[in-house]
């Protein structure tokens, strides 16, 4: 039997336009995987018998009182299930366009994504976006969810249809891993068990695919990038007087002690020393020794050299420093209502840098009907586009492609702090889009 | 056609309960390195007490940079608060206590005509965070526990008056915690927001974890209302028709003594609360929270208002 002690998570977001299904869909996926206790189904049954209607899947997450009222989601509703095989945790994002932050939110650490389509109405702009955001943040595997089958007499047309025009803007965003399953939400058609109602389609069960999808490429592989949050000093009269560790979370590669290092911005050579992890008890707080630490975990590291390192340092492998850099060609997905335009001063959030920035260049926006670039003087809300910037501080930063810690950033307004959108550094070569 | 995904686990799988106990350590970093005031709500419940867990190894070998607060109802069970006591002795940590009881005694608010006093909670609350102008302030919540909670950040951005706008939150990316504010305004964090009650009982056993008695099987004078084993105590007596019999009980939550029921149980171990409620067919606040029944938005509408 599987437990969390030695099962991995597995992070699932859906997407898809406005009533494509997507809360319906996880709802039944809950339902169906007997992840919803009796407490839960009678609320939703009382909730959905005082509306007049049948039991309505989607007040499984949509849980907020202005998200009832209007039958839309507004917001991520996060809900946990398990099966014998892992964990999940799934991020039930929105579809109506003003929301759009919200599933970027949602999406930005998800493993999988499942875009659903209406398969009455096919592919709408709202799935473009979607499609183009999962593309952008290189989610590992999109599944496209032709729902609603039921509603066009299980016609293996209609699905093959949209499962080909989507193929092709998969293609177009470099999604590489596109699975298609056509469902019925609402029924539970393809949800948990493969349905009889579709005996033309003889691919695997939603769940099914989830279940064997494997998490984040592993990271743990790749040159070692180790973002030093928090340096800790315990200052006192004990065996730790002299203790310097430098917390943080291993961003990706794996950091064994002897290790060459490089310590950026600055850039100074050191070995690794030590590597610890908390061993707390009732009454004692102490550390323990390990050999190495893989990407993922948070540990807190020592260094042979007395160098000044602080939070915003950057520990990398020797052989594979990224260097550092002060301007940067990146692609933003902007959240904010205020527009973009050349010249605006924001912060940056890289890593564990807060820095000041500002925006050099609009090199151009995504286009959702042709999926190429074309010029644009700013940005306006939900746009997705291309900028370049100039930053104050030297950023020890890898293109998103090849790290999405290291490669990402936040833009922030300095002046009230709004998230203002969402940054993936391009590739030096070539263009992310 | 999944044959290409197909990934067997390896030594270098991070597992659950790992993964979230590193993501929980990189936002108590996060927050001793970007706030100037943070604080730990401290409520001697088991969320509170893995958060604290998670805090410690978070800064070892140093000690937790955080200040406690405990929100205090008056109708604590004692057991919880010399369970609080202790830790706070033990570790040397700074305690802070907002007391509802005094607010009640000096007129600041008027006891509720149900006697509970889980909601009275929210002004002492936000008064102890303006007076100590605390920026940061960590809860125990957990997505799982309530559909309100299901919608909030990680980071989660509070107003002046301490409240939550639902409908307005700030896009949260990656692990990009986004801790900016302005003046009189304040972050909630909630570094539980991915745990389930279950990845927490694990855990417990896991660490061996220390919890007070009362979350235990032990026997206990109940009485039966709305469905809840409620104790015979200080803060509630057995109305009219309500019979009170012996009963072996353990709490899921703690609470307002008032109003935090209790669930037959034989579990006098973590692993045995795992089985437990691996098999419990009703949520955690279904179970034990009358509060949490009034409406259909009841916890919306609270922690619009500045609660937990
Ligand atoms: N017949 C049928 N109806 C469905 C199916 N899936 C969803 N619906 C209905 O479609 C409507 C919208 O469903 P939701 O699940 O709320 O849609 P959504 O994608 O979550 O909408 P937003 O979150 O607001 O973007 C509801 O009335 C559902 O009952 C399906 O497979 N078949
Ligand atoms: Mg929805």
């Amino acid at each position: 039997m599987s437990s969390p002690l030695n099962r991995q998570l597995l992070r699932l977001a859906t997407a898809g336009s406005v009533d494509d299904g997507k809360s319906t869909l996880v709802g039944r996926l809950l339902h169906d995987c007997k992840a919803i206790l009796a407490d839960q189904i009678a609320h939703v049954k009382t909730v959905s018998e005082a509306r007049g209607g049948d039991f309505d899947f989607a007040l499984l997450t949509d849980g907020l009182r202005a998200e009832r009222e209007q039958g839309i989601t507004i917001d991520v509703a996060y809900r946990y299930f398990a099966t014998d095989k892992r964990s999940f945790i799934l991020a039930d994002c929105p579809g109506h366009v003003q929301y759009t932050r919200n599933t970027v939110t949602g999406a930005s650490t998800a493993d999988v994504v499942i875009i659903l389509v209406d398969a009455r109405h096919g592919v709408l702009e709202q799935t473009r976006r979607h499609l183009a955001v999962a593309g952008l943040l290189r989610v590992p595997h999109v599944v496209l969810a032709v729902n609603k089958i039921d509603l066009v007499d299980y016609d293996e047309s209609v699905y093959t249809g949209i499962a080909k025009e989507v193929g092709q803007l998969a293609d177009q965003l470099g999604i590489a891993d596109l699975k298609t399953i056509p469902v019925s939400a609402l029924v539970g058609d393809n949800i948990v068990t493969r349905s009889e109602n579709t005996a033309w389609y003889d691919g695997p069960a939603l769940l099914e695919v989830l279940e064997n999808a494997n998490g984040r490429t592993d990271i743990s592989g790749r040159a070692l990038r180790f973002p030093v949050q928090y340096v800790i000093r315990p200052q006192t009269d004990d065996e730790y007087r002299d203790y310097r560790g430098y917390s943080g979370t291993v961003a990706s590669g794996t950091v064994s002690v002897g290790d060459d290092v490089i310590v950026l911005p600055a850039g100074r050579r050191t070995t690794v020393s030590g590597i610890d992890r908390a061993v707390v008890s009732a009454t004692a707080t102490a550390v323990a020794e390990r050999p190495s630490a893989v990407a993922g975990e948070a540990v807190t590291v020592r260094l042979a050299d007395n160098l000044d390192v602080a939070r915003g340092s950057v520990i990398v492998a020797a052989d594979s420093s990224p260097g550092t850099r002060r301007e940067l060609s990146a692609t933003v997905a902007w959240l904010s209502e205020r527009p973009l335009t050349v010249g605006a001063r924001l912060l940056i959030k890289h890593t564990t840098t807060t820095a000041q920035a500002i925006v050099t260049k609009i090199a151009g926006v995504l286009d959702l009907d042709t999926l190429g670039v074309i010029d644009a003087a700013g940005l306006d809300l939900n746009d997705i586009g291309k900028v370049q910037l100039k930053i104050a501080a030297p950023l020890a930063a890898d293109p998103y492609s090849s790290n999405n810690i290291t490669g990402s950033f936040l833009l922030i307004d300095a002046h009230d702090g709004w998230t203002l959108a969402a940054g993936m550094i391009d590739d030096e070569e070539g263009e992310l889009l | 056609m999944t044959a290409t995904l197909e990934a067997p686990l390896n030594a270098h799988t991070v597992t659950e309960l790992d993964a979230l106990e590193s993501e929980s350590i990189f936002v108590f970093r996060e927050v001793a390195a970007e706030f100037e005031r943070p604080v730990v709500l401290f409520s001697g419940g088991k969320d509170s007490i893995v958060m604290l867990h998670l805090a410690r190894k978070a800064f070892a070998p140093a000690g937790v940079p955080f200040t406690l607060l405990h929100v205090d109802t008056g109708h604590n069970f004692p057991e919880v608060l010399a369970y609080r006591d202790n830790v706070v002795e033990q570790l040397g940590l700074r305690l802070e206590v907002a007391s509802v009881e005094d607010y009640i005694a000096d007129g600041r608010l008027r006891e509720r005509s149900d006697g509970t006093r889980n909601q009275l909670q929210t002004v002492p609350l936000l008064d102890a965070i303006n007076q100590h102008r605390f920026d940061a302030v960590f809860g125990g919540g957990r997505r799982d526990e309530e559909r309100a909670r299901a919608k909030e950040r990680i980071f989660s951005l509070r107003d002046e008056f301490g409240q939550w706008d639902p409908r307005n939150q700030r896009p949260e990316l990656w692990s990009l915690y986004n801790g900016k504010h302005k003046p009189g305004e304040h972050v909630r964090v909630f570094p539980l927001s991915n745990w389930t009650e279950l990845d927490v009982w694990n855990y417990i056993a896991r660490e061996e974890i220390p919890l007070p008695s009362i979350y235990y099987a032990h026997e206990r004078d109940v009485f039966e209302r709305d469905g809840m084993l409620l104790a015979v105590g200080p803060y509630s007596q057995p109305r009219d028709g309500e019979t009170v019999a012996p009963r072996t009980v353990r709490y899921r939550t703690v609470g307002d003594m008032s109003c935090t029921g209790a669930v037959s149980s034989d579990a006098t171990t973590a692993a045995e609360v795992v089985v437990e409620v691996a098999a419990s067919t009703i949520t955690e606040r279904g179970a034990t929270r009358a509060d949490d029944r009034a409406s259909e938005a009841a916890m919306e509408d609270r922690k619009r208002e500045g609660y937990f």
